[in-house]
């Protein structure tokens, strides 16, 4: 049996990754990305703490939480594909406009 | 009692016609203007006529109750009419001479722009200043005396485009100003001991007051007050300064303002308060003192003045200075009979020398005038009239007011006496230099003066000779006239005295005139007579013989005819010694210390403060997507920590 406090760990390492991954990169597919590596990363331990404690709550959780990662990617994807054709960039450091 | 002479009638006439030319003149025909101004002054004459007609049968003083107005406890003011002798006489001279004036404005400002406004202005002056005369308690006088201020003010601004007449305006509103705020510290000392302002209240507390013999006092300083009020209106040292500047209103204005009317204010207020005055022997003598030097003082200015219209202010300020030499030696009655004969007169020569002026395309500098004798010649007739009377020839006007007052000054100290006579003298001299200058030898002007002119007068600019002015400006003149030969007779024989007498007490100065030997009054008359022969003798050999000698003589007196020609100076001193200190001390404490360091530093400020503090926050709205997820992870993370800190608390 591995312990819970490997997969918390593993839980931690994903997250991280995923924070910088979206702080250092420009390319907002990219950053899209990381923001499912977090998403995952929480759900690695959601579903440590179910097995560990033997109860469904967290299962479940991981479930909602994946219905609304796949909404989010829907609507982000089209934001992304719309901010494209107008701006013709990915980069987000020019997609500033909502700057004072 | 009498019944009621509908006093309120006099002044509210006026006070209508300004109303209605002040509020719809502006679509009313010249014609209409004239008609309604002439009618509501020409209507208060008529009253005042009337009142004249009804005097004998009346119980005097009299007085009218219009109005209660202020009740506070036991002090009480009213809307109230104050009849007597004294107010008689005011009254027909303001609005008969008021009245004649009319009829002159209408022919000089015919041409003017704001023909409404001016004679809404004129009935406007005329309601102050009955009202003024008719009060019966000093607050009523107060509004009055404001209210001539004001309207001089505006009809001195009349030409408001102009910025020397509105400094000139505002000039006369400020200094007289500082006599008003003497004239109310009076008020204020009779309410806190009398506890009225009412004439009679108040004239009959002060009777009972013994004569305070002394320097100081409470009369006294009443007195003293009043007197500085009577030298702001009334154009006394060192007061002065504002007539003469004055003179930048239309002419008519300076007749009926700033030489027959409102000027003498101040001498009928001293008048009036002649209980005060003769309880307070001190202020009596200030009034006496400040008179006589003030006359020698304005004539000798008035020598080397060239604009017709300075001499002739120049020649009021002194005037007037004989009149308060008058009231100084106790001889209200010879005062007040110097201010009517000098309404006449002075009247009559501002408007006269407004004839010359629009006779000759709106010119005032006699160096250019001359030779006009034969151009105008009714206007140079009622003029000679004036120059005469005012010079003190026998039998007209001038003589037997002048001769009155010197002769009291003389019982009373020879020293007014004679700078009176030197000062006569000079006033011979200068007003038969303006004769000379003005109506004699050749014609200076340029005949065919195309240059635009400094009086508005625009529409004669083109014209060709001097020429006659209208009828409806030349019979005024010629009443005034008839009136500046005639007006002295009523005092042959200490009869305006006798008249007076009810009002001003026993004239007990006349006992001293009589106590005075006939040879001796005689004397005195004979050497006022030549005073004023001598300054005829020396004007026609300076300006009618011998041209050439006024610039030697300027010459000869070097920097004493300099500080004359600049009027000694005295608004280049004020303007050292008042005005450039409070212009700086506004400037520098008031504006820039306080105003902008303090009020506008404190406010501004703080709004910098702000804007560095949100200069600061904005860094963080940078737009930049990335730097907003990385304050979230901070954010997130610093929860984070702290929790784990409690957790291990």
């Amino acid at each position: 049996m591995v312990p819970v406090s490997y997969y918390l760990v593993l839980s931690g390492i994903l997250f991280t990754c995923g924070v910088i991954g979206f702080l250092i990169k420009r390319n907002v597919i990219t950053i899209f990305m990381s923001i499912e590596l977090m998403l995952n990363g929480v759900n690695l331990s959601f579903v440590a703490f179910a097995a560990h404690w033997q109860k469904l709550s967290g299962q479940v959780f991981v479930f909602f939480v994946m219905v609304v990662a796949a909404a989010e990617a829907a609507v982000g994807l089209a934001i992304i594909i719309a901010v494209f054709r107008t701006r013709e960039t990915l980069n987000v450091d020019q997609v500033n406009l909502l700057k004072l | 009692m009498t019944d009621s002479l509908h006093l309120w009638l006099i002044p509210l006439l006026p006070l209508l016609g300004a109303a209605i030319n002040g509020f719809f003149g502006r679509r009313f025909s010249r014609q209409t203007i004239s008609a309604v101004a002439l009618t509501f002054c020409g209507a208060a004459f008529a009253m005042a006529l009337y009142v004249a007609t009804r005097f004998s049968s009346l119980e005097l003083p009299h007085t009218e109750l219009l109005a209660h107005w202020i009740r506070s406890g036991s002090f009480m003011v009213d809307f109230e009419f104050y009849f007597d002798q004294l107010t008689l006489v005011m009254l027909l001279v303001v609005t008969g001479v008021g009245f004649l004036i009319h009829i002159y404005s209408v022919g000089y400002m015919w041409e003017e722009g704001g023909f409404y406004r001016f004679f809404s202005y004129l009935n406007l002056f005329m309601f102050f200043m009955l009202t003024l005369v008719l009060a019966g308690n000093y607050l009523q006088m107060f509004i009055g005396w404001e209210g001539v201020g004001l309207a001089s003010y505006l009809l001195i601004g009349f030409y408001f485009t102009r910025d020397s007449a509105a400094s000139a305006g505002k000039k006369a509103f400020i200094v007289n100003r500082i006599g008003d705020f003497g004239f109310l510290i009076a008020l204020f000392l009779m309410i806190k001991h009398f506890g009225s302002l009412n004439f009679g209240q108040v004239f009959s507390a002060v009777s009972l007051q013994p004569t305070e013999a002394a320097g100081r006092g409470l009369l006294t300083s009443i007195g003293l007050l009043l007197m500085v009020g009577a030298a702001g209106k009334s154009a006394q040292l060192p007061l002065y300064v504002w007539l003469p500047d004055a003179m930048e209103g239309p002419t008519p204005v300076s007749a009926l303002i700033h030489a027959a009317t409102m000027v003498t204010a101040g001498v009928y207020m001293v008048a009036r308060s002649h209980i005060i005055f003769d309880h307070a022997p001190s202020a009596l003598t200030v009034v006496a003192i400040v008179g006589t030097l003030t006359a020698l003082f304005a004539a000798t200015i008035g020598i080397a003045q060239t604009d017709i219209k300075k001499v002739l202010a120049y020649s009021t300020v002194s005037q007037l200075g004989y009149m308060f030499m008058a009231c100084g030696v106790a001889a209200y009655s010879a005062g007040i009979f110097h201010l009517m004969t000098h309404a006449f007169f002075k009247g009559l020569l501002f408007l006269a020398a407004g004839s010359v002026i629009h006779a000759v395309g709106g010119e005032q500098d006699m160096r250019k005038m001359g030779g006009l004798k034969q151009y105008i010649p009714w206007t140079f007739l009622t003029m000679s009239a004036a120059t005469f009377a005012i010079a003190g020839f026998p039998p007209l006007a001038g003589f037997f007011s002048k001769d009155e007052i010197l002769a009291r000054a003389y019982a009373a100290n020879p020293a007014y006496w004679f700078i009176g006579v030197t000062t006569a003298f000079i006033t011979s001299f200068y007003m038969f230099r303006l004769w000379y200058m003005t109506f004699f030898g050749d014609y200076r002007g340029a005949t065919d003066h195309g240059q635009a002119d400094g009086h508005g007068h625009g529409a004669h600019g083109g014209h060709g000779d001097p020429h006659e002015s209208p009828m409806v400006m030349l019979a005024p003149l010629m009443i005034l006239a008839v009136l500046s030969i005639v007006g002295g007779w009523v005092g042959i024989g200490g009869r305006f005295e006798h008249f007076l007498a009810p009002v001003f007490g026993e004239p007990t100065a006349s006992v001293a005139t009589e106590a005075m030997s006939r040879s001796t009054e005689i004397t005195l008359m004979l050497i006022s007579v030549g005073a004023a022969f001598a300054g005829f003798l020396l004007a026609r050999l300076l300006y009618q013989q011998r041209p050439d000698l006024p610039q030697k003589v300027a010459d000869a007196l070097g920097g004493f005819y300099q500080a004359v020609v600049h009027k000694y100076y005295v608004d280049e001193i004020y303007a050292t010694l008042f005005v450039k200190p409070l212009v700086d001390g506004s400037t520098r404490i008031l504006w820039h210390g306080v105003d902008q360091g303090v009020i506008d530093a404190a406010i501004n400020d703080t709004a910098d403060g702000a804007r560095h503090v949100s200069d600061v926050a904005r860094q963080m709205q940078s737009g930049n997507l990335r730097s907003y997820a990385g304050w979230v992870a901070a954010g997130g993370a610093l929860v984070i920590a702290y929790m784990i800190w409690m957790g291990v608390r």
